[in-house]
């Protein structure tokens, strides 16, 4: 069986990972130069099944479960350190609303916090330890895939190259190529996503942190180069990538401050954004056409949730499986 | 009994539209935009409103969006939230005519970030320059009564004070204030906007004869919000009927429902 799959940020190339590693003879298209430099690339990180289901359906959950087993197992390149979700005194309500919602967490006090994140000592009165929730550098993740890819005999790799100029013929074909797809998934929508990277020395977080805020939540969350920490993400029913607005700048800077101060003198390494496939129902979807199937909608859970998609999408082209969950 | 809420003489009338139901529902914070469509169908709402500031970006560029929006059959009322100067709220509520094809515009000027309050110097200034531009403007104020005659005299034909800070969820704050909005203006129809944290919040507001309630957080935060948004439109509808109705008026001491003289067996 030869298998084309198009696009490799994370829903292409898990899911040609995951092909691959069951025996089928994969090409993968991308037009940019190289792996995960499309919204995967802006992505947190954050495997952190039970911190989504805040706002997300069980099915997010769920799926996410085998996130961990995949970054932690499968290609090791997450960190289980768990994750902290705290809020400034005020929006204290907002903690307490955010554990009615989920569950596998652990209720902290300001002493507690400090003991988890010794640089957070002080600073919140009240949070929530997810300890089984893990992280990963996204970047070192797409590279570790692609490197694993270009590894294996059954694999080819076709970067800078449109899918149009593909040569052969093929069994099927895994689109992947996110809100690019959106001519043919037309119920497609873009939510756009902004972020920054901060570099500094006077703040040490070892694990993802999560600030509530009715108007600027925030996520901090320890990049792989220990000094480094990527601050995100906006969140605009917008369909403009690579707009960088200063709202969204000053409001992730305004809430990277109060988490705290010390990032105030941090140099700003970068910052970057773009669109998130997303569907109406902000879940992800498996679309087949005769012998075309759609992974998308990610969202923002690419990272999440592409282990779980891929496996069930070589089970939809291998076996002709159906998960009606995903395939309505 | 008269089914006095549900008589067809008693639509709400704004702007010449006639509406059945007295809820306005927000449209931003809902878990996805599948769940707004139907936590709107099971509100019964006819008005949702929409903001457009921050999700237009350089290009317009939030169609998406909008066109859900669009197809869930309801009037749009877009609004100019976190607008903070007369200039930005104008420039938005431009934009809002050109996307939603209305002349609606629920006018927001923001003037405090803590309480959200508006600048209610800027939002009649703001008023009045688009009422005279045609627009049809549903001002976020106060309860406070010299805004509101500013409000009509600078065109406005609805007046739709806070309930308590927006998102705060603490119902009716003023409660004092209120009444004596609605007794000053008998004609003005009157919307509770932000505040409202629970049905029984919208009830109370219908029961003091206002005409409308808009809210947002209450349905998109709750933890299951096409059933938190059915109750909103039981309540609005109980409140509704309530006040027609003409509730009793409160008394001091106790009144028994049935007469104590004269019980037998009493000693």
């Amino acid at each position: 069986m030869h298998v084309q799959v198009i696009g490799a940020g994370i829903a292409g190339l898990t899911a040609a990972f995951e092909l691959a590693r069951r025996g089928v003879e994969v090409s993968l298209y991308e037009r940019k130069p190289g792996p995960g430099l499309g919204c995967s690339f802006y992505a947190g990180g954050m495997i952190a099944p039970w911190c989504e289901r805040e706002a997300a359906e069980p099915i997010v959950t769920q799926l996410g479960l085998e996130a961990l087993d995949f970054w932690t197992k499968t290609l090791p390149v997450a960190t289980i350190k768990g994750s902290l979700v705290v809020a400034p005194p005020r929006d204290r309500s907002d903690v307490v609303s955010f554990s009615k919602r989920t569950s596998e967490f652990e209720e902290c006090d300001s002493r507690r916090i400090g003991e988890i994140e010794p640089d957070l000592a002080d600073r919140f009165p009240y949070g929530l330890y997810f300890p089984k929730e893990a992280h990963l550098e996204p970047r070192d993740a797409t590279g570790a895939l692609g490197k694993a890819l270009g590894e294996m005999p059954n694999v080819a790799l076709h970067y800078s190259t449109d899918a149009s100029d593909a040569k052969g013929a093929f069994d099927f074909t895994i689109d992947c190529r996110g809100f690019a797809a959106k001519p043919v998934l037309p119920d497609l929508r873009g939510v756009k996503g902004e972020m920054l990277v901060l570099r500094t020395k006077d703040v040490v977080l070892s694990r993802p942190i999560r600030m509530l805020h009715p108007r600027r939540p925030v996520y901090i969350v320890p990049r792989t180069d220990p000094h480094e920490y990527m601050i995100g993400a906006s969140m605009v029913e917008n369909e403009e990538p690579g707009r960088i607005t200063a709202r969204a700048m000053m409001e992730l800077l305004g809430s990277a401050y109060t988490v705290h101060p010390g990032f105030a003198e941090a140099e700003i390494v970068e910052i970057g954004g773009d669109v998130r496939p997303t569907y109406p129902d902000n879940l992800p979807r498996l679309t087949l056409r005769e012998k075309t199937l759609a992974i998308n909608g990610l969202y923002r859970h690419g990272f999440l949730l592409s282990p779980a998609l891929a496996s069930r999408a070589a089970d939809v082209v291998m076996k002709g499986a159906h998960f009606p969950e995903l395939m309505h | 009994m008269k089914d006095v809420a549900r008589a067809p003489d008693d639509a709400l009338e704004v702007y010449g539209t006639k509406l059945a139901s007295r809820l306005f529902v927000g449209t931003s914070m809902y878990d996805s935009p599948a769940i707004l469509a139907d936590a709107v169908k099971a509100s019964a709402c006819e008005v949702v409103t929409v903001s457009l500031r921050r999700e237009a970006g350089g290009s317009r560029a939030g169609s998406s969006f909008w066109d859900l929006i669009k197809s869930m059959n309801v009037r749009v009322l877009p609004n100019t939230a976190g607008c903070k100067t007369v200039k930005e709220a104008v420039t938005t509520a431009q934009m809002a005519r050109e996307v939603f094809d209305t002349a609606w515009i629920k006018l927001e000027v923001i003037g405090e970030d803590d309480t959200l309050q508006p600048d209610v110097f800027g939002l009649v200034e703001a008023a009045r320059i688009l009422s005279e531009d045609g627009f049809e403007v549903f001002p976020y104020t106060t309860e406070d009564l010299v805004v509101a005659e500013k409000l009509l005299g600078a065109g406005c034909k609805v007046l739709m004070p806070w309930g308590a800070p927006i998102g705060s969820g603490r119902g009716l704050n003023n409660v004092f204030g209120l009444k004596a909005m609605r007794a000053h203006f008998p004609g003005v129809p009157l919307v509770v906007d932000a505040g409202i944290g629970a049905p029984s919040h919208a009830a109370q507001a219908l029961e003091m004869g206002y005409d409308a309630v808009l809210l947002n957080t209450a349905i998109a935060k709750a933890g299951d919000a096409v059933a938190m948004a059915h109750a909103f439109k039981l309540a609005v509808a109980a409140g509704r009927e309530a006040y027609l109705a003409t509730p009793m008026e409160p008394r001091d001491m106790a009144a028994p429902s049935t007469p104590v003289f004269g019980v037998a067996f009493q000693q």
